[in-house]
Formats: C-alpha cells, sequence, structure tokens
C-alpha cells in the first residue's frame, strides 16, 4: 500500500511516495508564482494513482484539489522525523520562510511547539537575502565560504531589511565578508535557540529544512546546542515524508 | 444600511469621505465570517443590529441628544454603566477594533503602541467614528500607561473623565476606587446636569444586571456538548452589548436563549461531533475584530467561552439590588468592578483561578491566549497563566497579534498544530 506526501512550501514543493518503511519516489521543485499549479502537477505526475495528504502553507489550495487530506507542517516534521530517527526528542526546522521548534514525546506525538511569528526573520529567505547583499552566486557558496569566517564579528539586527544595512555597513568598513557571513549564519542560530529554549529542548535534536544543507548554519547548531544534531539524508522530504505517513494511518483507521 | 444616514453623518461631523472607505473596509467582511457559518440560531436581530450599527442606532442616540439626553463613551469593563444610567445619559463602548485613522494617530502617539489605543486615537482624529462624534464625554481609565498616557491626547479634542483603576486589591485599593466611582457619579451629573437618586440608580442597577444575566444565561448554555451557538456569534453578542440599549438587548439575548434552550433539550449544536471546545483568554476583541475565533472555529473548533473583556469579565458577577442608601449603592457598585480579573491589577491571581474553574466547567480541551501587540500586561500575564494551565495539564497556545490580516496564514498553522496536538 502506498500513500503520497506534499509539501508545499513558500520556497520549495517536495514530494515523497512511501509504502510506510521505504521512500519510492521523491521530488523537490522550487515554488516559482503559481504553487497550486505546481503541486498539482506534481501530484498528477505519480506514476501510479494513491491517496495524497497536503501540508506546508498551501495545504489549503491542495485539499481543494487532488489532496484528500491536510496535516499542519508541525505534525508532518514530527512524524518524518520520528520516522527517520525514533526516540528523536527535538525537531528543528528552518524553511523558506518559517522557522519551528518542536517537542516529541516518547511515542512521537507533537508535545509542544513554537514557531516565528509573521516576519521572515531567521528563516532560509534571510539567508537568500544576505547571500545576495554579499556578493554571492548562491545560497550554497554562501554557506560553505562563511564556515571559513572568523568569529567575532556580530550582527544584532534580527530584521532582514535591518540585518541587510548592518552587513552592508560591515562592508563598507572592510570587515572581510567571510566573517560577515559567519555573524549572519550566527544570528540565525541565535533565533532558533531561542525558540528551542522556549520549548525546551529534549536530545537528540533532529534538523530538517533546507537551512540543514547549509554546512555553516549546521556547525553553529552543533557549537550552539552542545548536544547531537541529526540531520536526515535529504532535510528538505521530512515534510511531505511525515504527510505520506499520515496518510497510511488514516488508511489503517478506515 | 436600510436608510440614507449621510445627512445624519455630516451633521455630527463625520469626514464623509474617510467614512465610505471605513465602511467598505471591514476586514474580514461580516458576510464570510458570519452569513457562511452553518445552523446558526435565529440572530437576525444582532444581524441587523451590526448592519446598522452606524445607522439606526446612531439615530437612537441622536434623537436621545435632542431630548437633552446626553452619550458618554468608555473603552473599559470598569466604567459603572449604572451611574451613567441613572443620570439619564447613555452608554457607548467605544470599538477600536480595526486599524483606521494610523497615520493621523501616529502624529500624536508613538508607531509602536497596542493597535487598540492607536485605533482610539485613529478613529477620533480621522472623524469617523459617528459614536466617538455623539459622545458629550468619554471615560479613560488607567488599566495601562499607554492608555493612561493616551488619554491626555486624547482630551485636546474631547472631555475625558480619568478614572484611576488601582493596581492593587488590598483594603485601602478598594478605598481609592470608591472614591473614585464617587467621583465618576459627580461628574456624570456635571455633563449629564441630571441629579441621580437612590431610585434611579437602583433602577438602572437593575436594567444593567439584567443583561449582565441574559449573557451569563447564554454562556451557561455554551457548558452544554454539542454548543447550541458558535464562539463567534456568542462574541459578536458580547460586542454588540456594549453599544445597543440596554432593555432591547437583554430581551433580545433572553429570546435566544429559549431557543438555545430548545436546542440543547434536542441535541443540536453548531458543529461536527468531537469537535475541541476551547476557551479563549487575553485582550479585548472590540468589534470588528473577529480574527482569531474565525480562525479557530474555521480550523474545525468551538469556542465555548471568552475570559476577555467582550466575555466574561464583562458580565460575571451582579450588583446587590438590595440597598439602604446611595451611599452603600455606591460602595456595591464599586465592590462588583473590583472584583474584575484585569491583568492590570498585581497579583491577578484571580484570572487563574477562573480559568482552571472555567475548563473544568465548560469541560474545555485547550485554552487560546490571545494578546493584542504591545499590551505589556497581558503578555507578560501570560506567564502566569501558562505556568499554573501546566500545573492543572491543560494545554495552552500563546498567540500575539494585531488588527492586521498578513499574518493570518501563521496564526492558522499555529492553530491547527494545536488542534492536532489535543486531538
Amino acid at each position: 500500500m502506498l500513500s503520497a506526501g506534499i509539501d508545499i512550501g513558500s520556497r520549495t514543493i517536495a514530494l515523497v511516495v512511501t509504502d510506510g518503511k521505504e521512500i519510492v519516489q521523491s521530488a523537490v521543485v522550487d515554488t516559482g508564482f503559481d504553487p497550486a499549479k505546481k503541486a498539482a502537477e506534481m501530484a498528477a505526475g505519480l506514476t501510479q494513482a494513491v491517496p495524497v495528504t497536503a501540508t506546508g502553507y498551501g495545504r489549503h489550495s491542495a485539499k481543494n484539489g487532488f489532496a484528500g487530506h491536510v496535516i499542519t507542517e508541525i505534525k508532518a516534521h514530527a512524524l518524518g522525523a520520528g520516522r527517520l530517527f525514533p526516540g528523536a526528542g527535538t525537531v528543528l526546522d528552518i524553511g523558506g520562510q518559517d522557522m519551528k521548534v518542536i517537542l516529541l514525546d516518547a511515542k512521537g506525538n507533537v508535545e509542544d511547539f513554537q514557531m516565528n511569528d509573521k516576519c521572515a526573520a531567521g528563516t532560509g529567505k534571510f539567508l537568500e537575502v544576505m547571500a545576495g547583499a554579499l556578493g554571492y552566486g548562491s545560497v550554497e557558496d554562501f554557506g560553505r565560504d562563511s564556515l571559513t569566517g572568523a568569529p567575532g564579528t556580530r550582527i544584532s539586527s534580527m530584521c532582514t531589511v535591518f540585518a541587510e544595512s548592518e552587513a552592508v555597513s560591515l562592508v563598507h568598513r572592510g570587515t572581510d565578508r567571510r566573517d560577515i557571513g559567519r555573524a549572519l549564519h550566527a544570528s540565525v542560530i541565535e533565533r532558533a535557540f531561542g525558540l528551542i529554549q522556549r520549548v525546551g529542548c529534549a536530545a537528540p535534536l533532529v534538523f530538517t529544512g533546507g537551512a540543514a544543507l547549509n554546512p555553516c548554519v549546521v556547525q553553529l547548531l552543533r557549537e550552539r546546542i552542545k548536544g547531537p544534531v541529526l540531520i536526515p539524508g535529504d532535510p528538505q522530504l521530512v515534510g511531505a515524508l511525515g504527510a505520506a505517513l499520515s496518510g497510511l494511518e488514516n488508511k489503517n483507521q478506515q | 444600511m436600510s436608510g440614507d444616514y449621510r445627512k445624519m453623518w455630516e451633521s455630527i461631523g463625520l469626514d464623509l469621505e474617510a467614512h465610505d472607505r471605513l465602511l467598505q473596509a471591514l476586514p474580514p467582511a461580516y458576510g464570510e465570517v458570519y452569513l457562511t457559518q452553518e445552523n446558526r440560531p435565529a440572530m437576525d436581530y444582532f444581524d441587523f443590529v451590526v448592519n446598522e450599527i452606524h445607522g439606526l442606532r446612531i439615530q437612537e442616540l441622536q434623537e436621545h441628544k435632542a431630548r437633552g439626553g446626553k452619550v458618554i463613551g468608555t473603552f473599559c469593563v470598569f466604567v459603572p454603566e449604572e451611574i451613567i444610567r441613572a443620570a439619564g445619559g447613555i452608554c457607548i463602548g467605544l470599538c477600536s477594533g480595526i486599524e483606521i485613522g494610523s497615520a493621523q494617530a501616529e502624529k500624536v502617539l508613538p508607531r509602536s503602541i497596542c493597535p487598540l489605543i492607536k485605533s482610539f486615537m485613529g478613529f477620533k482624529l480621522a472623524r469617523v467614528c459617528p459614536y466617538f462624534e455623539s459622545c458629550d464625554m468619554v471615560v479613560g481609565e488607567t488599566t495601562c500607561d499607554g492608555k493612561k498616557k493616551a488619554f491626555e491626547i486624547l482630551n485636546d479634542y474631547v472631555p475625558v473623565h480619568v478614572l484611576e483603576v488601582p493596581q492593587m486589591k488590598r483594603e485601602k485599593d478598594r478605598l481609592l476606587w470608591r472614591g473614585e466611582v464617587g467621583d465618576f457619579l459627580a461628574g456624570v451629573e456635571e455633563v449629564t446636569g441630571n441629579r441621580v437618586t437612590a431610585e434611579s440608580l437602583a433602577r438602572s442597577v437593575r436594567e444593567v444586571n439584567g443583561k449582565r444575566r441574559a449573557l451569563a444565561r447564554l454562556a451557561g448554555l455554551r457548558k452544554n456538548s454539542p454548543a447550541p451557538i458558535s464562539g463567534k456569534d456568542s462574541l459578536l453578542i458580547e460586542q454588540i452589548a456594549m453599544y445597543d440599549d440596554v432593555e432591547r438587548f437583554t430581551l433580545k439575548v433572553n429570546q435566544l436563549c429559549d431557543e438555545l434552550e430548545k436546542r440543547v433539550r434536542e441535541g443540536v449544536g453548531v458543529h461536527r461531533p468531537g469537535a475541541p471546545r476551547i476557551i479563549v483568554t487575553g485582550t479585548p476583541m472590540a468589534i470588528p475584530n473577529w480574527k482569531v475565533p474565525h480562525i479557530i472555529e474555521g480550523s474545525g473548533a468551538v469556542i465555548v467561552a471568552e475570559e476577555l473583556c467582550t466575555g466574561l469579565r464583562y458580565f460575571e458577577n451582579t450588583v446587590p439590588e438590595e440597598s439602604e442608601s446611595m451611599e452603600q449603592s455606591l460602595g456595591t457598585i464599586a465592590d462588583r468592578y473590583m472584583n474584575i480579573n484585569c491583568a492590570c491589577f498585581t497579583p491577578n491571581t484571580g484570572r487563574m483561578e477562573k480559568l482552571v474553574q472555567l475548563a473544568e466547567e465548560y469541560n474545555a480541551d485547550g485554552i487560546i491566549h490571545c494578546s493584542l501587540s504591545f499590551c505589556d500586561p497581558y503578555m507578560i500575564e501570560a506567564n502566569r497563566v501558562e505556568k499554573m494551565l501546566k500545573e492543572k495539564g491543560i494545554p495552552m497556545l500563546k498567540i500575539e497579534t494585531d488588527y492586521g490580516q498578513e499574518d493570518v496564514g501563521q496564526l492558522r498553522t499555529r492553530i491547527e498544530a494545536f488542534l492536532e496536538m489535543i486531538g
């Protein structure tokens, strides 16, 4: 029995098909400007007809179309992370425009959660803007290069717009852009750490979302929480995997 | 609205162009929030009153004024309506529940301030609220620093009588408050030109108690499962309570309760079986702020109680109707208001105890703490609420928001996740 999960995020749409044991099909594409259409195309491209569960900020538009069920990205990440890492205590997800921390109980259920509020401070979008401001062609280059930056430089503003002007004034003062980059990554981690503190961090912590592909974010997170950080092979698929798993649960109940 | 009220609006000094924009802007639209609900009880009267919010009711106020009556505006559940009525005045709760006139308000107020304060200043400075423009006096209070200081500014534009609400509930604070209630009586007598008598006060105590009892009856019916009325409709009625004619409103709420009692007997409800039962607590939700309740109930839950100023804090507890003197009446009136569990008090343990008691009485599955941005008293007190509820094993979600609509998607995700978590 197969089940599909689709995670319609602000920056990417991820699709996972699972039989409950393995991921049998997966894809990640940019969201673009017509997410509902793009998600529908991905669902239509499935090699066989399987029930679809949608999550992510575009979940409700999918519910009106091809998805049979919707769950929130909180529950989806809890389910996905719990499947990949049984015994996970906390999930940190840094996506395109949000950041969330989910505390799991012994059975892997959501016990508590925190999300950033309406602004995109400390999210993937923040890093994208900063990569551009420092002249990097891609966030990947930005992350890799910032890893070699020296500690000591500080960005005090969490706001994307203010942090950008802080970064620019550091550039004009002649600060090495790798040091600025490191400071910007550190500010993301500070924000994540604040959320982690609010729910209480139970080890081990699973780190998901596109930002988990960024080596500088990962290293600074490990240093900050002084505990194990588990990263899935493809951290962008965790929400979609969780949605697919929830589809299987629904089936079992029927 | 049914009639043509433009002449009336113009005569009371509204900026007609800005007022037209306000009438078009009420987001999210009443129709979308209210009229799409399934299986509503007979809400025709309340739908009508909202529809006529700037029409018929204003006409009634103007007729009252033409007969020499006075209109007194308030912003807080601490203002004793009994006293205003006993002096022949009409008490109107001014709404402040929508972002309006921000540009004008920011000329006199800091930009980062409670949206409710910014709203009332915006309403006044932009001249778009016919209630505000009908007021002969408005009553301020000292329930938070923002309001306290903003009333000094508002006094430049309309006479403001400020009540000092104490910050603690010791005997000396109660005495101070009794003095404030006495001064308020004198202030109201001066504005209205009428003496308050023991008889007129006794009558208005009974009338306002009648309104409170009707609202308490409505609240009590929501303890049933399934709930016979939605939280959104209940909130609407609680909002209308602040500006509608007291006796007519009381009658209409009681008529609605008759229908709801029948529903309860027949097991008729407004939600799907097993919908999570939620209590909302926090800062007031002034009309037309239905944002969070609309998301909560749109996500499949039902709100069974509002521990809010637009809710239980407004109508809990009545004033004793037996009295031997004016002095005694003023004392019992003052005491009734001092028992309100507002976050302006330190400590405010009554609120924590109340929430635990409500969760039990209403068989609630969770509590959503909802605070307006920049509201220090409630946002800080949320920690006390959270601590108490955690001890009692009652799930709580904490939300901070304003009158804007841009965080609706975010809030929806958090509320849905909370409902998944407690489901």
